[in-house]
């Protein structure tokens, strides 16, 4: 199987790239070449330096500096972390959630099943920017705010996915011998079907999670998102916009060519699981 | 049928109901607007005449009963900030929205199905991959990114169109338009360019599934063997049948750009309700907020309910009742 996902060059790419991402944000204080917070490290005099500059104690700004003479690519990195976490946080919550409520639901069968079901398609009626934006007016700002906001945009797209994998599962024999066998439901949930639904659920979660980074740089963007305390790569572009007019371009420029590089390689890496998991398409 | 539509509707009250008490609640949990919209050096009494005034000095329960019995008639409260009853402030926002993102859609379709269709039609050819890489990476762009980038090169580098602000409107039924003169088009262009981007990449995306899986089809097949000319076969037949899909999904992203216009509206300084929404956000005026929430929800079930009436008229495979919404 990972054989068969490397074969294809753009999805290795792709795959190759995501991982340097992601190390680049768990590693990200000890590879940046400045704490772009630490107020102590900041000279004021190396503000809106453009890329390639070197400022009076020789330190070279490789993407340049921002308004208050922050380097640019310290702080992608540190951005970079605060993007990751938050999209991957709020992925993995909302798998949780939504899948479990998808599969048990599928177990339950009848009106639970039901309910449930009209309100992911109620929920799903609306575009995930209008419920963010609910949610986020209602709960204020903060990284525990936008995660939450975002579990609650997120959870129904994988409960309708577990759900939908789960009624497949529920009627074949290895549930029936499961429950002959006089395993609790609990287990025959847990053990046996959530398994079963997970590699659609894989797929939606790798979607969801370029989704939810993409959702969350557009609130905090807005200004709706995360406190200026904890930049994310949204409030970085952000930041950069009122400069951009005079033709300093690369306060928001780079954020966005790295939140670009981190959408565009997860929805390869995604695209690419999708068609293994198809068993329609003939590989 | 009726029962289908009166059982949507209900749905819808109950929708609305939910979304005017949440936001009700969590707006009043997040901040007094007296101490936003009163002069910071004013005393303790003016803060009490003034929030009085705005009805805001009763507890909140009371506060959403008289926004509920006001709702019920079509009064949605007023303003704290224009002073003026909210949904009046909504409405006349709302051309401007819409006319957004008409322009996006139309770009949107006029560009997409023709782009789907030769990527569908020839998938092998080099510029059919070149049209579906394109459509990756647009939809991977981030909007409001992509809106700076649109700004940075079209308006200050190239100097070719006005970077923010709506154009010259003209007035039609009482509704004041922009995009029926040139000068209002040449505003309406980046911004409605900008909202149009992802669902042009979905449209190419979709329209080309559809197309590969139609082509194979008997039908096709068909007509061709019956020697009609190849125009007409892609024209008449295929294009019939790729709509029936494609219609649902653009009627549903109809929806998503009005929503999506907030982001659009905030970078270009559009004066739409989705830039109204934002700001009055920031100066926490709730009635404005509940308003629009309210006003789009409504618009929203409204279209996903034509849209499903549409759906079982163009397809009559498709039946209405009722235990789908």
């Amino acid at each position: 199987m990972i054989r068969e996902f490397l074969r294809s060059r753009i999805a290795a790419g792709a795959l190759a790239m995501l991982a340097l991402i992601v190390l680049v944000a768990l590693f990200a204080p000890w590879l940046a070449p400045q704490n772009p917070y630490d107020l102590a490290q900041l000279d004021l005099l190396d503000a809106r330096l453009p890329p390639g500059a070197t400022s009076a104690a020789h330190f070279t700004y490789f993407l340049g500096t921002d308004g208050q003479g922050r380097d640019m690519l310290s702080a992608i990195f540190y951005g970079l972390r605060v993007s990751l976490t938050v999209g991957v946080a709020s992925g993995l919550i909302a798998l949780a959630l939504g899948g479990l409520l998808g599969v048990f639901a599928a177990y339950a069968g009848g009106r639970a099943e039901q309910l449930l079901m009209r309100v992911v398609d109620i929920q799903l009626g609306f575009p995930a920017i209008l419920v963010a934006l609910i949610l986020i007016a209602v709960l204020g700002k903060g990284v525990d705010k936008i995660i939450i906001a975002l579990v609650c945009v997120q959870w129904a797209y994988y409960a309708r996915t577990a759900r939908s994998a789960a009624v497949v599962e529920r009627n074949k024999e290895y549930v029936d011998a499961a429950r002959s066998l006089g395993f609790s439901h609990l287990r025959i949930v847990l053990r046996h079907l959530l398994p079963n639904a997970m590699p659609p659920l894989i797929v939606v979660g790798t979607v969801q999670v370029a989704h939810a980074i993409a959702l969350e740089a557009t609130l905090s963007f807005l200004g709706l998102g995360l406190p200026t305390t904890e930049p994310s790569l949204g409030l970085l572009i952000a930041n950069g916009y009122e400069y951009l007019l005079s033709g300093r371009y690369w306060i928001s420029v780079y954020p966005g060519l790295a939140l670009l590089a981190t959408i565009l390689s997860i929805n390869l890496v995604g695209d690419q699981l999708r068609d293994q998991f198809n068993p329609r398409l003939a590989r | 049928m009726p029962a289908f539509i009166l059982r949507r509707l209900a749905q819808t009250l109950l929708v609305l109901l939910v979304t005017s008490a949440l936001v009700f609640g969590g707006l009043y949990l997040v901040g007094n607007p007296v101490e936003i919209l009163v002069n910071p050096a004013a005393d303790e009494i003016e803060k009490a005449r003034a929030a009085a005034a705005l009805g805001l000095d009763r507890p909140v329960l009371e506060q959403y009963w008289i926004f509920l019995k006001g709702a019920a008639s079509g009064d949605l409260g007023r303003s704290f900030v224009f002073g003026r009853p909210a949904l009046e402030v909504i409405l006349e926002r709302m051309p401007a929205t819409l006319e957004l993102a008409f322009l996006a859609m139309v770009m949107s379709v006029g560009i997409g199905i023709p782009l789907g269709l030769y990527a569908g039609l020839y998938p092998d050819r080099f510029s059919s991959k070149a049209i579906m890489a394109g459509s990756i990476l647009g939809f991977s762009l981030p909007t409001f990114w992509v809106g700076l980038l649109l700004i940075m090169l079209f308006a200050v580098q190239l100097g070719w169109l006005p970077s923010t602000g709506r154009g010259p409107t003209e007035e039609v039924l009482g509704i004041q338009i922009s995009i029926l003169n040139i000068a209002g088009l040449r505003y309406a262009l980046l911004p409605s360019l900008n909202l149009a981007l992802f669902k042009l990449s979905l449209i190419i995306r979709l329209t080309r599934a559809q197309v590969r899986e139609q082509v194979l089809l008997d039908y096709i097949r068909f007509a061709r063997a019956k020697g009609l000319p190849r125009a007409r076969v892609i024209g008449v037949h295929l294009l019939k049948n790729i709509m029936i899909p494609l219609v649902t999904v653009i009627g549903l992203e109809l929806g998503s750009v009005i929503a999506f216009a907030i982001v659009t509206e905030s970078i270009f300084a559009w004066p739409g309700m989705g830039k109204l929404v934002i700001d009055s956000m920031f100066q926490l005026d709730r009635p404005v907020v509940v308003a629009y929430l309210l006003v789009v929800v409504l618009m929203f079930t409204l279209i996903n309910l034509a849209v499903d009436i549409l759906y079982a008229a163009l397809d009559p495979r498709v039946r209405l009742d009722g235990s789908r919404a």
